[in-house]
């Protein structure tokens, strides 16, 4: 229920924009990988390459392989619906269908794609895709209420859940407490805690403590300048990013002299 | 040693006034003042000669003056623009609501003694002159009635709902969905935009124009009244369900991707359920703004006095079309007062209709509306 990812040489463009330029970097199955870096040096931009989300928006592209398991994303006759079933997503903002209700948003992935699933199946799906999300106890009783009626860090513990139950190999985390309170974002991180037992995991964090808790591995990008592509500069085991980082950009990012 | 105590009596506090507040009008000021401004209306007015109008007119300028210089003599300058400022949206208010309500009390006190239920349940077949004449002359109840209007307003309207429902929403769809501002794109915006300024007069005419090309001149039917009122109500399906999907937060079509959903349910399933209250009740506030639609009904659907349930062969009478022949043409030429009641009748019920109807997008705005508390 876990897959690596290898990223070869990759660019990724908005429009003519180059944002991020020659990401190599090899993320192993079961484990929490953290992004780091500085705003605007591209760490949602190429997270969002490693689901062929980034190329929703218009002019997006990409140019470079990345192999989920040896087979790459965006080779020819890939269907990016197919890849986005396999590696999830929780964003920033915490966006639950306002629409649904919490048992529904859990099964958003199974009803949204029209898959037939009987009721009992469907019991058990949300209990065990809340219960992995740590919000089982929480929402039991009120699952027919809107997802939108839930707190924040809930919310966010809800989107997380809604990704699971599509059994994703995959999940990637952009900044998913940047919008949270400190309890809740604690709660998150448990539960990430737990997440890398069964799936992969990358995680976009501005906060350095929080990549320091919970990653296996860190990645800090940087960026030369305003217009520049942002680039990874250092990739290794996330105490030694924190500890002894053998470059100069990654130590005066992490012991807070700029960013 | 004898302690010297020296007890001064308490100086009488200073009435402290506080730095903060500024001299205030008490609350029943502005009601003196305006009691004031209806007394002295009313005597400006009799001296001209008494009128309910220069009355309240009179009394509106005093109050206005006199609420300004009460204030600025208390209050100070600022408090006495703020007053003037909000006497003066006050004012603007009511002169708009003015005409609203005129309409309706018009409308509600020479509809009602028409409104009975001979009116509802017939039409005008065989009533002729003869009969309203006899009806004045014995002071008998007018009899004949809107029946078959009722019938080809809703039939008509219907089937404009039908034609341009669809059509308007899969234009709007395109437009924020798929198209990328392209060129197809601005090109549609473009005539969506011209088609909403179109005379309603020139939609009828083309729908007559076209059917009478196709199917042989001075074809007239419901259905091409229909498609007549369908040009009128399309740019206005297209442009309200445009805003409301516009609104639809990108992040909800970000989430449905991300769960590996195609881009059609996607827009099935979540951007339009989500938008859906909105695009409800534009499509109903559509409806009401053709169903008092007469110019193009006249050449469309043309004129009868019986009830024709089939939209698709003769003409069709609806309730415009119906009070325009029984204001213009009365039945009896000589005694018109039933054809006038029948007219204001008929008028009363197309207003209920559209209240009807904009109570309707109201409450389909409340069912659908995103559920939100705990
Ligand atoms: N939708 C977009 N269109 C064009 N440029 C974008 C878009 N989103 C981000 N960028 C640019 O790409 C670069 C990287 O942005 P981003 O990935 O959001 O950075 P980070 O997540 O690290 O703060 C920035 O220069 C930003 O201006
Ligand atoms: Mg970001």
């Amino acid at each position: 229920m876990s897959k690596r990812i290898d990223v070869k040489d990759l660019n990724v463009y908005y429009g003519d924009f180059l944002a991020v330029e020659g990401v190599n970097i090899n993320i192993d199955p079961k484990s929490v990988t953290a992004f780091i870096g500085p705003s605007g040096c591209g760490k949602s931009t190429f997270l969002r390459t490693l689901n062929r989300m980034h190329e929703v928006l218009p002019g997006a592209r990409v140019k470079g392989e990345v192999l989920l398991d040896g087979e790459d994303l965006y080779g020819p006759g890939v269907d990016p619906v197919t890849v986005r079933s396999q590696i999830g997503m929780v964003f920033q903002r915490p966006n639950p269908f306002p629409t649904m209700s919490i048992r529904d948003n859990v099964l958003a992935g199974v009803k949204l794609n029209n898959k037939r699933i009987s009721r009992s199946d469907a019991d058990d799906l949300v209990e065990k895709s809340l219960t992995g999300a740590n919000l089982w106890k929480e929402v039991k009783d009120r699952l027919d209420k809107p997802g939108s009626g839930l707190s924040g860090g809930q919310q966010q513990r809800l989107c997380i859940a809604r990704a699971i139950a599509v059994a994703p190999q995959v999940i990637l985390m952009d900044e998913p407490c940047s919008a949270l309170d400190p309890i809740s974002t604690l709660a998150i991180e448990d539960l990430i805690e737990e997440l890398k037992n069964e799936y992969t995991v990358v995680i976009v964090t501005h906060n350095m403590q929080q990549a320091a808790r919970v990653s296996d591995k860190t990645a800090f990008f940087n960026i030369a300048g305003t217009g520049k592509p942002g680039k990874l500069i250092e990739y290794s085991d996330t105490a030694v990013i924190f500890s002894n980082p053998r470059e100069k950009a990654t130590e005066d990012y992490v012991s807070g002299r700029f960013g | 040693m004898p302690q010297l105590t020296t007890t001064t009596p308490p100086a009488p506090a200073p009435v402290k006034r506080s730095t903060l507040t500024k001299n205030q009008l008490p609350g029943w000021a502005m009601w003196a003042v305006l009691a004031g401004s209806l007394i002295l209306g009313a005597a400006l007015s009799s001296l001209i000669g008494f009128h309910i109008a220069t009355w309240a007119l009179f009394s509106a300028l005093i109050y206005v003056a006199a609420g300004y210089f009460v204030t600025l003599s208390v209050e100070g300058a600022r408090k006495a623009k703020d007053r003037f400022a909000t006497n003066l949206v006050y004012a603007a208010f009511i002169v708009a609501l003015l005409p609203l309500v005129s309409v309706i009390v018009t409308v509600l006190a020479k509809g009602i003694p028409g409104l009975t239920p001979h009116l509802l349940y017939y039409s005008m077949n065989g009533m002729t002159g003869t009969v309203d004449n006899e009806t004045v002359a014995n002071g008998t109840p007018v009899i004949g009635g809107v029946y078959h209007g009722i019938v080809g307003t809703l039939l008509i309207t219907t089937w404009a709902t039908i034609i341009s429902v669809p059509i308007g929403l899969l234009t709007a769809v395109y437009l924020v969905e798929y198209s990328k501002g392209g060129t197809l794109a601005r090109a549609i915006t473009f005539f969506v935009d011209v088609m909403t300024g179109i005379p309603s007069i020139v939609a009828g005419l083309f729908a007559a124009a076209f059917f009478g090309l196709v199917f042989g001149p001075g074809t007239r039917t419901g259905f091409v009244a229909a498609v007549a009122l369908s040009v009128l109500m399309i740019p206005v399906v297209v442009r309200s369900t445009e805003e409301m999907l516009k609104i639809v937060p990108n992040e909800l079509r970000e989430a449905s991707y991300a769960l590996g959903v195609r881009k059609w349910r996607t827009i099935l399933k979540v951007v339009v359920p989500t938008a859906i209250s909105g695009i409800a009740s534009g499509v109903t506030l559509a409806i009401a703004r053709v169903i008092g639609e007469t110019a193009p009904l006249l050449v469309t659907a043309g004129f009868v006095n019986s009830i024709n349930w089939n939209v698709f062969g003769g003409w069709m009478a609806t309730l415009p079309t119906f009070i325009y022949r029984q204001l213009m043409n009365p039945t009896s030429p000589t005694n018109t007062d039933p054809s006038a009641q029948r007219a204001w009748a008929a008028a009363l019920i197309l207003i209920i209709f559209v209240m009807l109807l904009n109570l309707v997008a109201r409450l389909i705005a409340r069912i659908f509306a995103p559920k939100s508390g705990r």
